[in-house]
């Protein structure tokens, strides 16, 4: 009852994420990619994804605080931002990265704070997202069930 | 059997981005091949014991390398030396210029495709780089190791080759021969049909 229960909620949340775009295909690649062999590979995937993506938001955020703004500083951060959301999956934090290029190129001070936010927004959402769906992972493994595919 | 011969081939991938650095060791791995990452251009080519003034063809020794790849895999984009920096330094050296390198990049930018390609790059893959885009490196790292750089047996027999003793890089006539023959054989070996963009390379008929 419990396994079956934690399984429903894992189904649910997964469905949510990718109705939401919050995730794309590429994470699903990345599921696909954890074996036997390399059991804690989304772990740390995701980990690294974490500790990137903080980094360079507070290095951001430090950029454009400043008097007068590097924006080739700030392009650089964010293409990088761009690339690991992409390689991860997290589709909404890329697609803000996108838009927050553009302000760069622009020198465009208050689009660049604006889009700031916003990468911060969506980040949290899927960093929390992404922490919700590996605690169910290990509850669902705790307690002796299996992890449902998503076809 | 195949796993067996698979497990030889060695790729090295060159990515600043850890995460990236982690996602393709992962691909490789699952595709079966071994593999080496490094974070830079540099790193890379001091494993692959470059040589700057290497102008004149060394004598063949295997010791010449710190390691033996059969494939250098490199993100277009890094700080410092660039993908096709490296390119350019592992084409222009006479002991490193037939390892086959392919480029990713998370830009689409066909200019940037182009010049890859023109530089010497087998492949331009576009990231996040799929397990399905790992198939297309294999021809290119057949016909690498065909042209004598490893001498395995089991593999030579496997890809059909009649060039069984790369000791003996002979007359320029079979060896044109073999050349084009390794070309078709790569070509026949299935390589997908939907590529980033027309070949004019080392694949086409005209033998280098």
């Amino acid at each position: 009852m419990e396994v079956a229960c934690l399984q429903r909620r894992f189904i649910d949340l997964t469905a949510t994420i990718f109705q939401q775009e919050i995730l794309d295909s590429q994470f699903t690649q990345l599921q696909q990619l954890q074996d036997e062999s390399s059991p804690n590979f989304i772990h740390e995937v995701v980990s690294l994804f974490f500790q990137e993506a903080e980094k360079l938001l507070n290095e951001l955020s430090k950029a454009l605080d400043q008097q007068i703004v590097d924006f080739k500083k700030v392009d650089a951060h964010v293409h990088r931002l761009k690339g690991s959301s992409a390689s991860i999956g997290a589709r909404r934090v890329k697609d803000v990265c996108i838009a927050f290029r553009s302000c760069c190129e622009e020198n465009n001070k208050d689009g660049c704070i604006q889009h700031l936010q916003q990468v911060n927004q969506e980040y949290y959402l899927v960093k929390s997202n992404l922490e919700d769906l590996l605690k169910l992972e290990k509850q669902i493994l705790a307690s002796g069930g299996s992890i449902p595919t998503m076809k | 059997m195949t796993v067996e011969a698979e497990a030889q081939f060695h790729v090295l991938a060159v990515d600043d981005s850890l995460i990236d650095r982690k996602l393709i060791e992962r691909l490789l791995k699952t595709s079966s091949y071994q593999v080496t990452t490094v974070e830079s251009g540099s790193k890379a080519l001091e494993l692959l014991g470059f040589r700057e003034d290497q102008s004149s063809t060394p004598s063949v020794s295997p010791n010449q390398h710190e390691i033996e790849v059969n494939l250098v895999i490199t993100d277009y984009c890094m700080p410092g030396m660039t993908g096709y920096d490296l390119l350019k330094k592992i084409k222009g050296s006479s002991s490193l210029k037939d390892i086959p390198v392919v480029i990713m990049s998370s830009e689409n930018v066909p200019s940037r495709i182009s010049r890859c390609l023109e530089g010497g790059a087998e492949e331009f893959f576009l990231k996040p780089v799929q397990l399905s885009d790992l198939k297309r490196l294999r021809p290119h790292i057949l016909k690498g190791k065909s042209n004598g750089k490893e001498q395995k047996p089991e593999q030579q027999q496997q890809e059909n080759n009649n060039n069984n003793d790369s000791s003996s890089i002979s007359s320029g006539s079979s060896n044109n021969q073999s050349n084009k023959r390794k070309a078709m054989d790569a070509m026949d070996e299935g390589l997908s049909p939907e590529r980033t963009r027309p070949r004019f390379s080392s694949d086409s008929l005209t033998v280098v």
